[in-house]
This record gives structure tokens, C-alpha cells and sequence, in this order.
């Protein structure tokens, strides 16, 4: 049932609503091959190998310390990894699990900072109003960052690093700080976004439901390889977990990550399913 | 009971607000800690009301004053004090007046602070900014900013003189080292998540300096730059007092002679209104340049 991966081919991701822009490379926007990483003794990628094509939203889940931020790290270029390891075509951005923001600059000029390197002043100073829009914050441009609250704060994050029309976009647990609510609220503004512009986005999360709605693609990497992979084409409403194909696919999952479906609890009756004794006193009240 | 935990459940939803902001309504967070600041007419009293003590302990002193439990011999009451204001500020002593001889005092601190300062801002970038830096520059620092520097006063009297020249570069040299020190720390503890982020932003290593590391400094530059203010004070009143023909210093000297002691409070006095108000500057600056951290 598991199925261990395969470099993946990359043009084999066209799912049910996605897919890449008319005008968007063909080949894979990054491609990782036999990749390895090691900090001291401690071997953190033991060889991964993972394509990603353009359009397409690849989850990649893990436990904490499984090397899944090591391995978006050296995608954002923010490590230095072997060119042949790691190969990306087109602009990367990143929003990380903080929102990282200048406190000491205001929400508008923290996303302008993103576009420092092209374009005139006037030209940026639009397209960061554009992408501030997107993000429903037009309002807040001359706020802050210390006066926002933390799921509008994320959103400047998702705005700076949508301003440069990146061809895939890495987010690092950007949601796993965010109360329930605001974190449904940001899936759906990351989908809302995905559709619009197409990009190819990798989310790295350790919340597997979180995965199973939003991505076409969920990488399971367990001690620095990668041991499951999912694809689906289900549209995303569709993606209850009654569905018995999700309800395998989290099953599945869960048991890549090693964790044990709870068994089920002895004291109940097999054939009535009731409790040998009432144990939750408010249940007369209702 | 369990029909009052229902009614309480849409309240409770209610208050998951994710626009609320962290640190309260998204106006302005210190009205909620002080929202009688909003009316006028309590802003005026609340404004009073820090100067009241002090005035009761001058009412105090006139008091004692008065009684005579405190001699005039010994310390001059408040109203022999603003007479000796009015005559040094009229008449003057010894050929120079009041207004004179601060003009000269601060003339001297502010001068010697800001050649201090600059020179720290000059050292503390390379210092903060790059290893070698840190390596060239930071060992003598660290050893000279240990030198009592009020010792340096004969030495920098035998190599300059008596004039203004000294006492401007023992105050200089004074105020250099808190400015230095905060400013290194503040450079070096930039938050390195922020850098991080503008790194994956494809900012160059200037850019990075002129949008995170500086700014990232500025909140431990003004601690630093108040400290070396009051370091630039102290050393001037010290330094005044050893050798000089005009300034406060010399005013205090001369009343020391004639035992004049209300002319010495009120060389003190001014001392103590020019640390007030040049602190009262730094914070003006620190209130705009840190508007962000409100």
C-alpha cells in the first residue's frame, strides 16, 4: 500500500483543477536528485529525489526534525546546496512559519522591499498595492507590522512573496502558528491565489489533513527519504474525510509518519457498542 | 445548566477574532492601559501631576529653611537661591554672567559628545558589521573603555593645556564607549529570521545593512546614545572643575573661594536642567525613529 517514490517524470501532474499556465515552462520548475544533507554525524536528506512541476501543489509532510524544512531550504536558496542536487528554473519566494516582517518598516514597504531589486520606485510602490489587495489587507498599507494581528501578519508575508510572480512558491509551515479559523481561512486564500496565478507552490506542514485538502501531490519524507507518496485529482471540495480513497489516503499517511491507529477500547460492548457503565453524568440532561 | 452552555457558545466563537490584533484593538495599544489620556482636561492634571512631589520637597526645604533648622551657612533657601538666579543672570560673578557661562558648559558637552558619538558610530559599523572588523577594533576598545577615563585629566592637561581643547576631548573620549558597546550589540543581535527573509529576497549584502541590520540596531543606539549624553555630562562637570577660566565649573570654583554656597546649587541646578533637557531631546528623536515599536 505504501508505495516507496520514484524520481517523479515530471510532466505527469494534471490533475482535476489544476495545471500549469498556457505559458508556463514545460519542464519541472525544480527537480531534486539524489540530494543529501548532512549537519556533523547527523545525516538530515539521505537522498531524495523529487520533481516539481510548473503549477502544481506538492505537500511535503513530515514530522519535526524529518529534514523537510532542511530540503526547502536549499529550494529557497537560502543554504548551499550542489547545483546538480538541486535545480530550479524561474523565481522562488518564500513565506516561512513566522512572518518574518521589518517591524520598522510599514506593511506597504515591507512588501516593496521584496521588488528592491527591479523595476522603478512608482512601479513597485503599484505592484505591492496589487498584492496587498490580493491578500484582502488594501487597508493596512500604512500600518505597522507590531499593530497586526498574527493571521494578518502571515497574509503581508503571502503578499511580499507573491509580488515577484515567483514560478514556485515554498511555504514553510506558514499556517502552523495561526488560531483553527484564521488557518481556514489562510487555505483558502492560498487556493484562491494558487488558481489565479498558477504557480508551482511547495507546502511543508506537519498537519496531515492540512495536506490532504490542499495539495495534489502529498510527499511523505520520514528520516531524510521520502516513503510515501499520494497523488490525487479529486477537486478539493470533494475531499471529505469520509471519502473512503481520503480516508485511506490519511491512513496511509499516518502510518508512513509511524503513527498507530488508537485501538478500540475493550470495555465496550462488541454487539450494543455501549459502555459497561454511564460514565458521562451530564448525558440524563440532554 | 446546559442550556446556558449552549446560548454561551456563539459568544465564545465570537471571540476567535483573527483580526484582532496581538497587542489589543488595532488603534493604538497604550489607550488601553490609559484610557482617562483621551480626555483633556485629565490629560492637563495628569501632566501636573509628576511635578508634585518635587514641589513639595522644595516647599519642604523652604520650610527647614525658614525654621532655621537648615542654616543658610550651610544651604541656602530656595528664595536666597532664585535672588542669586536673578543677580548671576543681571550682574553676573566675576565679570561673567549666568547665561555665559552655561553657554560655555554646553558648548563643551555637546561638542565633545558629538565627536564621541560620531567616533563610535565610525568604529562600531566595521566592528558590528564584519569579523575582521570585530578582530581589529574591538580588543582596544574593550581595553581602553576599562581606563577610568576622569584619570586621563592630568595627561590630556599636560599634552593640551588649559584651555577648551582637554575638557572637550576627555568628554569626547568618555561618551565614545557606551554609544560603541550598544551599538556593536545591537548590530551583532540583529534577528537572524528577519535577515534570513530578506536574504530569500534576493537583497544584497548593502541592502540587508540598510534595511535590517541598521534600523534592527537603532532601539539599543538611543539606549546607547542616552548613556553616553550622561557620560558626556559627568565628565564635563569634572573635568570643568579642575582647571578653567570660564563655564559653570569655574563659577562653582570661584563660589567655593567665597563660600558661596547658594552660587554652587545653582551651578548644580543648571547642571541638572541641561542633563534634563538634552535627554528630553534623545527621547523626542527615540519617540519617531522606534514609532514602530508602539
Amino acid at each position: 500500500m505504501a508505495r516507496l517514490s520514484t524520481p517523479a517524470a515530471p510532466r505527469t501532474s494534471v490533475t482535476a483543477d489544476s495545471g500549469p499556465h498556457p505559458d508556463a515552462p514545460v519542464g519541472p520548475v525544480a527537480v531534486v536528485a539524489s540530494h543529501r544533507r548532512r549537519f556533523g554525524e547527523r545525516e538530515v536528506l539521505r537522498g531524495i529525489d523529487l520533481s516539481i512541476a510548473p503549477g502544481e501543489l506538492v505537500a511535503l509532510l513530515g514530522r519535526s526534525g524529518c529534514g523537510k524544512s532542511t530540503l526547502l531550504r536549499g529550494l529557497a536558496g537560502l543554504d548551499d546546496v550542489p547545483r546538480e542536487e538541486v535545480r530550479v528554473t524561474g523565481r522562488t519566494a518564500v513565506a516561512f512559519q513566522e512572518p518574518r516582517l521589518l517591524p520598522w518598516q510599514r506593511v506597504q514597504r515591507n512588501v516593496e522591499l521584496a521588488l528592491l531589486a527591479e523595476g522603478d520606485r512608482r512601479d513597485r510602490a503599484r505592484r505591492a498595492t496589487a498584492a496587498l489587495a490580493e491578500v484582502g489587507l488594501a487597508e493596512r498599507c500604512d500600518a505597522w507590522p507590531l499593530h497586526l494581528s498574527g493571521g494578518q501578519a502571515q497574509r503581508v508575508s503571502l503578499a511580499r512573496a507573491l509580488v515577484v510572480e515567483p514560478e514556485l512558491l515554498l511555504l514553510d509551515e506558514p499556517f502552523s502558528a495561526l488560531d483553527a479559523l484564521t488557518r481556514i481561512e489562510m487555505h483558502q486564500l492560498v487556493i484562491e491565489l494558487w488558481r489565479k496565478h498558477r504557480m508551482a507552490i511547495l507546502l511543508v506542514t506537519h498537519d496531515v489533513d492540512e495536506a490532504l485538502a490542499l495539495a495534489d501531490r502529498v510527499v511523505v519524507l520520514d528520516q531524510g527519504l521520502i516513503s510515501y507518496e499520494w497523488r490525487t485529482e479529486l477537486p478539493r471540495t470533494e475531499r471529505s474525510p469520509e471519502r473512503p480513497e481520503v480516508a485511506a489516503a490519511r491512513a496511509d499517511i499516518l502510518h508512513a509518519l509511524g503513527v498507530r491507529p488508537l485501538p478500540p477500547n475493550p470495555d465496550r460492548d462488541p454487539v450494543t457498542g455501549r459502555l459497561p457503565h454511564p460514565t458521562n453524568p451530564t448525558r440524563s440532561n440532554r | 445548566m446546559s442550556s446556558s452552555t449552549i446560548t454561551e457558545v456563539p459568544a465564545a466563537a465570537g471571540i476567535v477574532d483573527p483580526d484582532l490584533p496581538r497587542g489589543g484593538p488595532p488603534t493604538d495599544p497604550l489607550r488601553v492601559a490609559a484610557p482617562a489620556r483621551s480626555r483633556s482636561a485629565g490629560r492637563v492634571g495628569r501632566a501636573l501631576l509628576p511635578w508634585l512631589s518635587p514641589l513639595a520637597l522644595l516647599v519642604l526645604w523652604q520650610a527647614l529653611s525658614s525654621l532655621g533648622v537648615l542654616q543658610e551657612s550651610t544651604l541656602a533657601s530656595p528664595v536666597t537661591i532664585a535672588g542669586t538666579v536673578r543677580d548671576l543672570v543681571t550682574q553676573g560673578l566675576f565679570g561673567s554672567t549666568l547665561q555665559q557661562n552655561t553657554l560655555v558648559s554646553a558648548q563643551r558637552a555637546l561638542l565633545g559628545f558629538a565627536i564621541g558619538a560620531a567616533l563610535a558610530i565610525v568604529l562600531a559599523l566595521p566592528a558590528g558589521l564584519s569579523a575582521a572588523g570585530a578582530l581589529v577594533i574591538d580588543p582596544p576598545m574593550q581595553m581602553l573603555r576599562m581606563l577610568p577615563h576622569l584619570g586621563l585629566i592630568p595627561l590630556f592637561i599636560l599634552w593640551m593645556g588649559l584651555g577648551e581643547q582637554p575638557k572637550i576631548a576627555l568628554v569626547a573620549f568618555g561618551s565614545v564607549f557606551p554609544l560603541y558597546l550598544n551599538l556593536v550589540a545591537g548590530i551583532r543581535g540583529v534577528d537572524r529570521k528577519i535577515a534570513e527573509a530578506a536574504t530569500s529576497m534576493r537583497l544584497s549584502r548593502w541592502q540587508r545593512i540598510r534595511y535590517v541590520v541598521l534600523p534592527g540596531a537603532m532601539p539599543h543606539a538611543m539606549t546607547g546614545l542616552r548613556q553616553s549624553l550622561g557620560v558626556a555630562w559627568l565628565t564635563l562637570i569634572v573635568a570643568e572643575q579642575i582647571a578653567a577660566d570660564r563655564g559653570i565649573g569655574k563659577m562653582i570654583m570661584d563660589a567655593r573661594e567665597f563660600l558661596m554656597n547658594d552660587v554652587i546649587v545653582v551651578g548644580l541646578v543648571v547642571y541638572m536642567l541641561l542633563g534634563l533637557l538634552t535627554d528630553a531631546l534623545v527621547r523626542l528623536v527615540e519617540r519617531r525613529v522606534l514609532a514602530w515599536r508602539a
